[in-house]
């Protein structure tokens, strides 16, 4: 969930709402002028703040500008867990923004290697990069993430119900981002007042194979959880899955059905998967 | 720090603190408004000269007014105001003379 750092209101309490990941944005939520204001609320906020288990990113300005250098060293300082980088297109982007976390975490005391990244994929170079954004840092990258504002922009287009102008940068970024090992999230939805617009397109991300989604209010937490999280019809098809491999197995077997469906090896690590999202997301009440 | 000239920070939105400062010699003059100030009037008081003196200010004119600020708001507003004033713009002692 996208927070300006520059509005105490908004990120002093905004664990409450139980996001996975704060946002807390020092670029375009942030006036010009109010970059300098906006980096002391932040670092304040990230050494007081008790966020409850939230992860907590900071969006830093764009490399093409005067303030990310100190973006970085306050976000840093502040114990940030994670830095995401405005409109990245290329590895060079990655590993300039990762030279100067190395350089923040040795000046304030912070391991090597501790501060994660993300990467945001606003315009046609970028999602063309993306494979070679998404493999640029292992171990720090967490994964990317596309703008649609941006993006349209820079297709020429605007945005249009049921997606078709965001397919192609969706693909291409989501099939980077598997090659990769690494996650991927769609952008933001603006229209606040259109939940049924907004839940059919958090539907598409999901059966895309987005990992999750970038939202702009509380009220849309409820629905991106409900989705993104399996339901028990799918967790117990994954606990048949998984059971009946090993079982079959054990026999020499490698292809059999389950509920009518053939299903061999290949189905195992959707199956895990499943499993895994369902434990992470305080669901599984199984025994896998 | 020497307060060069007046600079503020902050805004008048709930939870927030707008932060005045201004030069001035011999010690620092604090004027608070806020909603809460005989409840919070002190505790505000004393974690605006907390963060002045870290910050070595010893000569200025402050003015707050509180809308609700956390400690760490008023800190932080405090903060910037300061090295506004001081026409600094880089290279903050993050963890240093800025801290919680």
């Amino acid at each position: 969930m996208f927070l300006s750092a520059q509005r105490p209101a908004l990120i002093k309490d905004a664990y409450i709402y139980r996001p996975d990941t704060l946002m807390l944005d020092l670029e375009d939520a942030v006036a010009e002028n109010q970059k300098d204001a906006a980096r002391f609320s932040l670092y304040h906020a990230l050494k007081t703040v008790d966020y409850r288990g939230c992860e907590r990113m900071v969006r830093i300005n764009a490399l093409d500008t005067e303030h990310w250098r100190e973006d970085i060293r306050a976000s840093v300082a502040g114990g940030a867990d994670a830095i995401r980088i405005p409109k990245c297109e290329s590895a060079g982007d990655v590993l300039t923004v990762v030279s100067a976390l190395e350089a923040a975490e040795a000046e304030f005391g912070r391991g090597i290697g501790g501060t994660l990244i993300a990467c945001a994929l606003e315009s046609p170079k970028g999602i063309l990069n993306a494979y070679e954004i998404c493999v640029a840092c292992p171990g720090r990258m967490i994964g990317v993430a596309i703008s649609g504002g941006d993006y349209r922009s820079a297709m020429q287009t605007s945005y249009v119900p049921g997606g078709i102008e965001m397919l192609g940068g969706r693909a291409h970024m989501i099939i980077a981002a598997r090659a990769a090992g690494v996650q991927c999230f769609d952008t933001v939805f603006t229209d606040l007042e259109d939940m049924e617009g907004f839940r059919a397109e958090v539907i598409q991300n999901r059966q895309m194979g987005f990992d999750g989604k970038s939202i702009i209010s509380p009220k849309q937490i409820a629905v991106v959880h409900e989705i993104f999280t399996p339901g028990e019809r799918e967790i117990r098809r994954a606990e048949k899955i998984v059971r009946a491999v090993r079982e079959q197995a054990a026999r020499g077997v490698g292809v059999f059905t389950v509920d009518g469906k053939m299903i061999d090896i290949a189905f195992v690590p959707g199956a895990e998967r499943v499993i895994a999202l369902a434990k992470a997301s305080g669901v599984y009440k199984g025994d896998l | 720090m020497n307060i060069l000239k007046p600079a503020m920070a902050g805004t008048l939105e709930s939870s927030d603190a707008q932060i005045t400062v201004e030069p001035a010699e011999g010690g620092v003059e604090l004027h608070i408004s806020s909603s809460v100030l005989s409840q919070y009037g002190r505790q505000i008081r004393a974690v605006v000269l907390d963060t002045l003196a870290r910050l070595g200010v010893e000569g200025a004119f402050v003015t707050v007014v509180d809308k609700g600020a956390l400690d760490c708001t008023l800190r932080a507003r405090v903060e910037c105001a300061v090295f506004r004033a001081c026409g600094v713009e880089a290279d903050y002692p993050w963890g240093g003379a800025i801290r919680p």
